[in-house]
């Protein structure tokens, strides 16, 4: 084990290269609907707990149930409405089990990332093979039924190896070359894209995905009222459009259809998704379109700046 | 680490549909349009939970929520819960018949035995009751021996039905927790609708090795103990909470036909002096709204069926 992931430098968030994002926005907004499948059954996994009762434990898998049965056209219709394209963190095994869903977001030309095969199988004891053959059956089964060569992943339920990273970048680049695994959103670390360091020296980017802004973390961890989710949304929102005049940021909203789709809560996730929209200079885009005009733009200059801030005081 | 067996990477039931055989995989916009009785939009499901929580609560195989959670004798939860079926309970019967609502009661078979008079109050007003099983404590859970389930079914089932003489249609498990036999066992004793899987906003067909049941959509996420006690929100939160339910509601069934508002709540939680006054604000409007339709759960479920 190890006492930091390593995947990373620090760079101080003060007189960064300016990032200018297209068409001069200072915000680059997008919504990340997880889209998840969760097993009645699973096996267990000596780290984890898929479920806290007995299976069937009902609570939680008609929960996830009902995310997919009525969540997901609502919040599809919602995105539609304020002209946002999904970038769908997605259980892989809902291809087969609802493929109906599948080809909606697919006609609306939402991103696809993978997010693992179904959320209560963790990476957790897994070897790195196993790991790897995961990762791989993710991609190809979302290459299968979208035709689109994944670019991003978030680990599923945030269950993560010492290779993760470098395991999914490399399986991109033996399907797809420099098409797909290119970006990660399992890093909480900063506001902008970050370079990341791998083990292939693959060029590779993490995009802020906010766990902050999560609706499950607000509302099954901290246990906010909606109206205060709806409120956090726009304050969050105001600061990074504040601070992309000096250089641009991103504002994720990470979302579930079983959470913020309910009755009782669309409609203040409605009401900050109107407010952010309706702001000049905010780019509203996927996840892969931002690691993709990072690594095209930014990357580079991105590394030089690392580098001299973290000489500027002496070397560590 | 490298602890994991390869059959972790085996997905056996992943196939169209769900990973079970209990019901078909549908999505809620694709469903055939639903009008309730005069053409109104949304059916006001009030289900009042009446339940008896055993002091010597065992908590196998796990502690419910709501339940005692000091050592014994834990007093402090004991009372507070009883508080709702001595007080608490008259200022939401008060309520109801102010504004003219009509609840559903979801009794523990246990608290009817215990307490005559609040039953025979009950069944005087002539209000559907359905089983919420034995008592708080004795619950459904996977792996429980299935002759064991099936005698607490039926024991459950027959004396609250002694003991109301109403037919009893409707089941919620104790903590809308069940045993991979549950539905079958409900179907084989006269339940016609059960309220566990809360994984729809609209009733369905639920399959069941004697007969199919009607799984009914009482919203966990909605309840007044989920949102007072569970996230700490306030009453006035609730309420607010219930407002913009409503509103989303109303504004889908425009589109899509008719949808059901189920609001599950408590005696001990909404029955206190400064949560009481927050349920008939919601009360006063839904009630005086043109769109809702107040009505009981089985009532619902047959409008509904009647349209299938």
């Amino acid at each position: 084990m190890k006492e930091d992931p390593g995947y990373y430098d620090y760079w101080p968030y003060e007189n960064r290269p300016k990032i200018v994002w297209p068409n001069g926005a200072k915000v680059a907004f997008w919504v990340a609907p997880n889209i998840e499948f969760y097993e009645l059954n699973p096996p267990n996994n000596p780290f984890r707990k898929p479920w806290p009762r007995p299976n069937p434990s009902l609570p939680g898998y008609t929960s996830r149930d009902w995310g997919n049965r009525v969540g997901h056209i609502r919040q599809m219709d919602l995105l539609e409405k304020y002209g946002i394209r999904g970038s769908i963190s997605l259980s892989a095994a809902l291809c087969d089990h609802h493929p109906e869903i599948i080809e909606r977001c697919k006609e609306r030309d939402w991103e696809f990332f993978s997010h693992g095969i179904y959320n209560t199988r963790y990476t957790y004891g897994m070897t790195e093979a196993q790991e790897r053959e995961m990762i791989k059956d993710s991609i190809e089964t979302i290459f299968k039924h979208t035709g689109q060569k994944c670019g991003g992943y978030l680990a599923p339920a945030l269950s993560h190896s010492e290779y993760t990273l470098d395991l999914f970048a490399e399986v991109g680049t033996e399907l797809f070359g420099d098409e797909a695994g290119f970006y990660s959103c399992d890093l909480f670390h900063d506001d902008q894209p970050t370079p990341i360091h791998l083990r292939s020296g693959k060029r590779f980017a993490s995009i802020p995905y906010s766990l902050e802004m999560n609706d499950t973390i607000a509302y099954l961890v901290q246990k906010i009222t909606p109206r205060r989710y709806g409120k956090e949304l726009k304050d969050n929102f105001d600061r990074l459009y504040e601070e992309g005049k000096e250089s641009g940021t991103i504002m994720c909203i990470p979302t579930h259809n079983y959470q913020v789709t309910n009755a009782h809560r669309i409609k203040a996730y409605e009401e900050a998704l109107e407010y952010i929209t309706g702001h000049t200079d905010v780019w509203v885009t996927t996840g892969k379109e931002i690691a993709q005009y990072f690594l095209d733009n930014y990357y580079d200059i991105a590394l030089v700046d690392i580098k001299t801030k973290n000489k500027k005081y002496g070397n560590a | 680490m490298g602890t994991l067996s390869d059959d972790y990477l085996n997905y056996p039931e992943r196939s169209y549909g769900m990973d079970h055989e209990r019901y078909k995989w549908t999505m809620l916009q694709n469903r055939k349009e639903v009008q309730w009785p005069k053409g109104k939009k949304i059916a006001l499901w009030i289900n009042v939970g009446l339940q008896f929580f055993p002091l010597n609560q065992k908590g196998v195989p796990f502690k419910v929520p709501g339940g005692m959670t000091k050592p014994y004798p834990d007093l402090r939860h004991f009372s507070l819960r009883d508080y709702g079926n001595r007080v608490g309970i008259f200022r939401l019967l008060n309520a109801f018949d102010h504004y003219n609502i009509t609840p559903t009661f979801a009794m523990n078979t246990r608290l009817a035995e215990r307490l005559p008079y609040l039953t025979g109050k009950i069944k005087e007003r002539g209000n559907e009751i359905m089983c919420h099983g034995y008592d708080m404590d004795k619950l459904h859970f996977g792996g429980q021996n299935e002759q064991e389930e099936t005698d607490l079914v039926k024991r459950s089932l027959d004396k609250l039905r002694a003991l109301t003489g109403q037919d009893i249609a409707g089941w919620i498990s104790p903590a809308k927790n069940e045993s991979e036999n549950t539905p079958d066992i409900l179907a084989a004793h006269g339940i016609s609708y059960f309220c566990d899987w809360v994984n729809d906003d609209m009733p369905y067909d639920f399959k069941t090795k004697n007969g199919t049941l009607t799984a009914m959509p009482l919203s966990t996420e909605l309840e007044d103990r989920f949102i007072i006690l569970n996230n700490y929100h306030s009453a006035e939160d609730w309420a607010d909470q219930v407002d913009d339910a409503f509103e989303f509601l109303l504004k889908e069934s425009e589109l899509l036909g008719g949808r059901i508002l189920s609001l599950n709540i408590h005696p001990w939680v909404l029955g206190q002096p400064h949560r009481i006054q927050y349920l008939e604000r919601i009360l006063d409007r839904l009630s005086s709204h043109h769109e809702v339709w107040s009505s009981s759960a089985s009532e619902i479920e047959k409008a509904w069926k009647m349209q299938q």
